[in-house]
């Protein structure tokens, strides 16, 4: 009996050796297949043709560097000098930044013994290493002449166009305009622009300035910063924990009494508790998105609409946690209310609410700190917030230190939230253990 | 004499309490509701559509839809069948990046772990790694990744594969907290190397919780995945964008999608619940034998 036993045990644990080692093989052999068919139906192949490695390459450099144009008008023969190209950041004229001298024949450095003349028509530019090259935009084409050998790479010729890229900046000459781009590391003009008396001035001469009682108007200056507008952002950010705190808690608001009707034990009527229950899953199920699409045919884009969107969704979420926050109330504490002779709203007020209001607390708070990060994405959906100045810089495609600008805020914003909420759910929850 | 005093002292004492708490709420609930009520002006006046003119024409578009959908309703069927494959691919993108994500979230979380990590010096490097990938929203990558990548699901899948990384990582260690680390002691007595001691000491204690984490946020991803194909990546969240920019005249179209991702998302979330109630009570039944 008991060698039948062990023989039975035996081949049971033989079995269940063969599924274990089945399932270790198995799985990932499975997760291998599907990569490899997720691999094959994305084409991931073909990227490489799709992307672009031009753009990746000037979305890294506008991180962390910025580039200041030079360009001549060959029609007219003016020199502009801007930073980015951008009309918010051009130089007034006549004015020029010390590594520039404007002249009749302008003298532009780019550092590292690379310098570039602009004559009266032509341009010369001596490449350290290299040599002089000269070049004239003339009715046709762009005529030049480089030292004798064969042209290095990084010259790229044509008949109406000529480039040099060098490591201290690029040339372009075409028959309407010579330019002459040099690269900066940093964020051009975040404190001050142009246009501003405190552009260029070291932090000492700043603070100095702002003891004399210069304050005000150097934190205007900084304030309407025209080229990256410091003012728009910390409103956006503001919309944006606006419409989290809108949708947030109006959605507690309006799910609170639902719950009520949802729960099992203060509702004893199943078809009304059917009823509410649904329209949680409905609201719930209904993604952001798609209510987000509806609710914007009818308010129209903007934060109302993403609040709103907020409202509906979490209405569905916190009916459904509150309502299973109330069904799992003690009744002793409900009993002992009733006990002292107290009405059916007494009852809920002292004995139910009491109990709920720290884990509904913590909840709210949760789902708050979720919505924040949430209201970015319905922000660039409905236009409010800064979502919507994040993608708008993203569809710039040029505007990258910004875009970084404004996710270095957003990953701020998010981890105080974070940070903010979960030090307040601990309190709340070692608040209600002390009770 | 004296014990009816102290008893009247304390009796003032607490309704002096309870006086204070409820002033001490009042305020707070004074201060709640003038944010809730300036806080909704603001958004109102910042909306393109006010909050009274819209309450009404709420149910507008969806009646349209409703109604072109249903002159029309013999073509839902077709229109099922042609976008089944984009539906497809928001599902690929979204079960890709989660299958994607807690793999990468995995070792993440045991590095971040006290008690198994492989460089313990590390774990608060790896903790500012989860929390960074987790705090940028996907949509953020997503968009950058567009420009660089082209269009299409890739984009959007790395783009979720990343944030989920974060959110799996850290619930996942949250998880490896809670597991024994006897199991360690007695591989590396027998001299099992960390990939063996992670893979045979701890896998099979934590493997349900995360498996049951890494299917809430497969519900979840399916969402993203739709709203992403919605600022351009992939997806059936693409083809809606288009179906409802035509405005009317497609809203057949607009509607059998509606129809296939509301069908879709309720599916997920039913089978995920299924199986993640089936995951913690069969825990329960383990543990008690």
């Amino acid at each position: 009996m008991s060698t039948n036993n062990i023989e039975t045990l035996k081949s049971n644990v033989n079995k269940l050796f063969y599924f274990k080692r089945a399932w270790a093989f198995g799985i990932p052999i499975a997760i291998l297949a599907y990569f490899t068919y997720v691999f094959i139906s994305f084409d991931i192949l073909g990227l490489s043709e799709r992307g672009s490695l031009k753009n990746a390459k000037s979305l890294v450099g506008d991180m962390y560097s910025h580039k200041v144009h030079v360009t001549r008008d060959n029609r007219k023969g003016d020199i502009s000098i801007s930073i980015e190209g951008e009309k918010k950041g051009r130089y007034p004229s006549g004015e020029a930044p010390e590594w520039i001298e404007l002249g009749s024949t302008s003298k532009i450095n780019l550092g590292n013994g690379h310098l570039i003349y602009f004559g009266e028509k032509d341009v010369v530019y001596e490449v350290p290493n290299y040599g002089r090259i000269w070049a004239e935009p003339g009715l046709g084409s762009v005529e030049a002449e480089y030292p004798n050998g064969p042209l290095p790479e990084w010259i790229n010729q044509s008949k109406n166009r000529v480039t040099i890229t060098t490591e201290a900046g690029r040339l372009t000459i075409t028959r309407n305009r010579t330019e002459v781009f040099r690269y900066f590391y940093g964020w051009e003009l975040f404190f001050f622009t142009l246009d501003s008396q405190y552009h260029g001035k070291s932090i000492s001469e700043l603070t100095s300035l702002a003891f004399n009682g210069e304050l005000p108007k150097i934190m205007r200056d900084f304030w309407y910063n025209k080229m990256w507008r410091h003012s728009d952002v910390a409103w956006a950010i503001g919309e944006t924990i606006l419409m989290a705190f809108l949708g947030t808690f109006g959605a507690a608001l309006v799910a609170f009494p639902l719950a009520f009707l949802a729960a099992k034990n203060i509702t004893p009527l199943a078809p009304v508790r059917f009823f509410f229950r649904r329209i949680f899953d409905f609201t719930r199920g209904l993604d952001h998105l798609l209510w987000t699409i509806i609710l914007a045919r009818a308010f129209g884009p903007g934060p109302l609409t993403g609040a709103l969107a907020m409202v509906v969704t979490d209405t569905g979420t916190f009916g459904k946690l509150f309502s299973e926050a109330i069904e799992n109330v003690d009744k002793k504490q409900i009993d002992g209310v009733q006990s002292t002779g107290a009405r059916n709203i007494q009852r809920y007020r002292f004995g139910v609410i009491p109990q709920i209001t720290p884990v509904l607390l913590s909840q709210i708070l949760y789902y708050f700190e979720s919505n924040i990060r949430g209201a970015t994405v319905i922000g660039a959906m409905v236009g409010g917030g800064i979502g919507l100045m994040l993608t708008q810089a993203i569809i710039t495609q040029s505007n990258w230190e910004e875009v970084t600008y404004y996710i270095i805020l957003i990953i701020l914003l998010v981890t105080a939230t974070d940070w903010l909420s979960g030090k307040l759910r601990q309190r709340l929850i070692k608040g209600s253990l002390n009770n | 004499m004296s014990e009816i005093t102290s008893t009247q002292k304390y009796e003032a004492e607490y309704f002096e309490l309870i006086k204070k708490r409820r002033t001490y709420s009042a305020i707070l609930l004074g201060v709640f509701i003038v944010l809730m009520i300036s806080g909704f002006n603001v958004v109102d006046d910042r909306n393109a559509g006010s909050f009274w003119a819209g309450i009404t024409s709420i149910f507008d578009f969806p009646r349209e839809v409703i109604l072109e959908a249903s002159e029309k309703i013999e073509k839902i069927p077709g229109l099922f069948v042609k976008f089944f494959p984009s539906l497809i691919e928001t599902i690929n993108i979204a079960a890709a990046a989660t299958l994607a994500a807690s793999i990468f979230a995995i070792f993440l979380s045991m590095l971040a772990t006290q008690g198994m990590a492989k460089w313990p010096r590390l774990i608060p490097v790896f903790r500012r790694i989860l929390d960074i990938m987790r705090a940028i929203p996907d949509f953020v990558i997503a968009l950058i990744l567009i420009f660089i990548l082209g269009g299409g699901p890739v984009p959007a899948m790395i783009a979720i594969t990343f944030h989920t990384t974060g959110a799996l990582g850290k619930l996942f260690s949250e998880v490896n907290e809670n597991a024994s680390l006897q199991p360690l002691d007695g591989l590396s007595s027998v001299g099992a190397s960390w990939m063996q001691k992670m893979l045979l000491g701890i896998l099979p204690q934590v493997s349900p919780n995360y498996f049951s984490y890494a299917l809430l946020r497969f519900e979840i991803n399916i969402r993203i995945s739709a709203i992403l194909g919605f600022v351009g990546a992939g997806g059936i969240g693409y083809d809606l964008k288009n179906a409802i920019s035509w405005g009317k005249g497609r809203y057949d179209e607009a509607g059998a999608i509606f129809i296939l991702l509301f069908v879709t998302i309720v599916i997920v979330d039913q089978l995920s619940g299924i199986f993640r109630d089936r995951l913690t009570h069969g825990k329960k039944s383990e543990g008690l034998l």
